[in-house]
């Protein structure tokens, strides 16, 4: 009864965020729903047992990749967002996407209606801690380790990518690669390209 | 009427707890900023303020009522709703914290049954702590960062250079300490084995060491030196820096919404203090009070209760002590000392930790 409540009081504030989302034409407003979205899915993930996944939910999507969103906005300074008056297609497109979903999303609810109600096995502990780090560094331990690896590698990338060189640092660099490359054709093309 | 009864029981109890939980930390913090003052005063050779009421202890009270009054300046090109919004985000994740904070031990000894209408029954335990949560440090520290908006977005609703700079400033300082912070939480964690604030108190109690701050020292000034700056306290206020910035994010707030800042900087300030009692003083454990009175018992929550309070008053008086006593850094200074010092000093405090504990465990 309690937890029924509970769980219409943050979907229904969930679903809010997300209509107030997708409605702000000022994209800081929109960014502020979002989080808004992330807060009640998280009270949602508590209801359903799952501390974890909830303070993980709050501590990386709203405490940290949010952050960097709302920066990019505040910094940019960018203009409210204005209908689109070219590429036109893309309304018919997003309409027929739109529809699919819609479609998928009743199908579900079809699906569960349908299906034997036998009572589920609640775990208790599924949601805590200990299970997650246990599952996370045994049995998934190699996925684990490759999504690891790439996100480092996504960060390395990322700083390469920014960085701006000093320019006798930059020439350094250039010289590098022309001795690298003793080809002359090569070399001349690289000339160039810079 | 006896059933509704048993129903809102244990919201009554809830209620009343939180009540006593915010009330009191409120009021710890509205005393911390007249202790402020005054220890400034004698680190400076003055007095400090002692004219409303003896030595000054009715000073907090006039300075709300001063706060409520003021006249409340909205910016004209502000964006409204965000500029109200700011405040409200800040204070509400400054206090959202505190129904984690392990108060004391539970109370075991008290025979609940002489409550009416069998109220009592099946109660075993007080606990001190309002919610028992299995994630209590990764909760403060997502709430925490989520404490990063009131400023961001004040900083940027105000539409003042001043306070977009000392936001942004804020902002880029709390979000680079804080991956300090938690990797100097790790250790910790590691050692005591679980993210549950009272369990750690636990593990330390069990420990031969009593207080994590001996094997972890490193980790406790790496955690010590980034609360100063996720606190935007002296030596890390640059977000306010008053010579360079006027008054930073908050520059065009005024009356209560300025309040609500400036208390929610102070619940933050006890936020840390706690933290750092918890986790690295043995938060509310006295060691050999259970040969004084029997565990569990009224009086021995009580003792502990004021050992914890102690603890984090202590940390508190840390705070204004350093507040008199250091100069500001530089900007610069401030990022290379966060990325290129403290994060890989905690980092590698964390690896050696991970040894230690692999080889102790095995």
């Amino acid at each position: 009864m309690a937890s029924n409540v509970l769980f219409y009081l943050f979907a229904g504030f969930a679903i809010a965020c997300a209509l107030s989302l997708v409605y702000h034409r000022n994209p800081l407003y929109s960014a502020i729903s979002l989080i808004g979205v992330f807060i009640a899915l998280s009270c949602i993930y508590v209801t359903l047992a799952a501390p974890f996944i909830a303070a993980v939910q709050i501590l990386i999507y709203a405490g940290a990749i949010m952050v960097l969103v709302v920066f990019v906005i505040m910094l940019l300074n960018l203009d409210e967002d204005r209908p689109l008056t070219r590429l036109k297609y893309l309304y018919a497109l997003g309409a027929g996407l739109g529809l699919i979903l819609l479609v998928q999303t009743f199908f579900i609810f079809y699906a569960v209606m349908r299906a034997p109600n036998h009572t589920v096995n609640v775990d208790q502990t599924v949601g805590k801690t200990l299970s997650i780090g246990q599952a996370m560094y045994s049995e998934y331990l190699l996925p684990v380790e490759i999504v690891g690896v790439l996100l480092l590698m996504a960060i390395i990338g990322g700083v390469i990518l920014v960085r701006r060189l000093e320019p006798t640092q930059l020439r350094l660099v250039i010289n590098e690669e022309l001795d690298r490359r003793n080809e002359g054709q090569e070399k001349d093309d690289f000339r160039i390209a810079l | 009427m006896e059933s509704l009864l048993k129903t809102a029981f244990p919201f009554i109890v809830y209620a009343i707890a939180l009540l006593l939980a915010f009330q009191g930390v409120l009021m710890i913090v509205a005393y911390t900023v007249l202790a402020e003052r005054k220890v400034l005063g004698w680190i400076q050779g003055r007095i400090g303020p002692n004219r409303v009421g003896p030595w000054g202890v009715l000073q907090p009270f006039a300075d709300l009522l001063k706060f409520i009054f003021k006249e409340d300046l909205v910016p004209d090109k502000s964006t409204k709703f965000v500029y109200f919004l700011a405040p409200m985000v800040a204070l509400t994740c400054a206090l959202l914290p505190i129904v984690v904070y392990p108060f004391g031990p539970p109370i075991t000894t008290v025979d609940w049954t002489f409550l009416p209408y069998g109220l009592g029954e099946g109660i075993r335990q007080l606990p001190l702590t309002i919610a028992q949560i299995d994630v209590g440090v990764l909760y403060v520290l997502g709430i925490t960062s989520v404490g990063v908006y009131g400023i961001a977005l004040a900083g940027w609703s105000s539409n003042s250079k001043y306070s977009l700079m000392g936001g942004l400033r804020s902002s880029a300082q709390m979000i680079s300490y804080e991956l300090a912070m938690g990797a100097s939480i790790l250790g910790v964690v590691m050692l005591g084995g679980t993210l549950d604030l009272n369990g750690i108190i636990y593990a330390q109690i069990n420990s031969p060491f009593r207080w994590f701050i001996i094997p972890q020292i490193i980790g406790f000034v790496i955690f010590l030196i980034a609360a100063f700056a996720e606190t935007n306290r002296v030596p890390f206020d640059l977000p306010e820096a008053e010579t360079e910035l006027v008054a930073g994010f908050h520059t065009e707030y005024s009356a209560l919404k300025f309040a609500l800042f400036f208390m929610a900087e102070y619940v933050n300030m006890f936020t840390v203090s706690v933290m750092s009692t918890v986790l690295f003083l043995g938060g509310w454990y006295v060691p050999g009070l259970s040969h004084i009175f029997e565990v569990g018992s009224i009086p021995y929550a009580l003792v502990s209760l004021a050992a914890f309070v102690g603890k984090v008053c202590f940390f508190l008086f840390f705070y204004i002590w350093v507040r008199g006593t250091l100069p500001r850094f530089r900007f610069d200074q401030l990022m290379n000392f966060g990325w290129k010092f403290l994060l890989p000093l905690a980092i590698a405090n964390t690896i050696v930790t991970i040894v230690v504990v692999y080889f102790l465990n095995s």
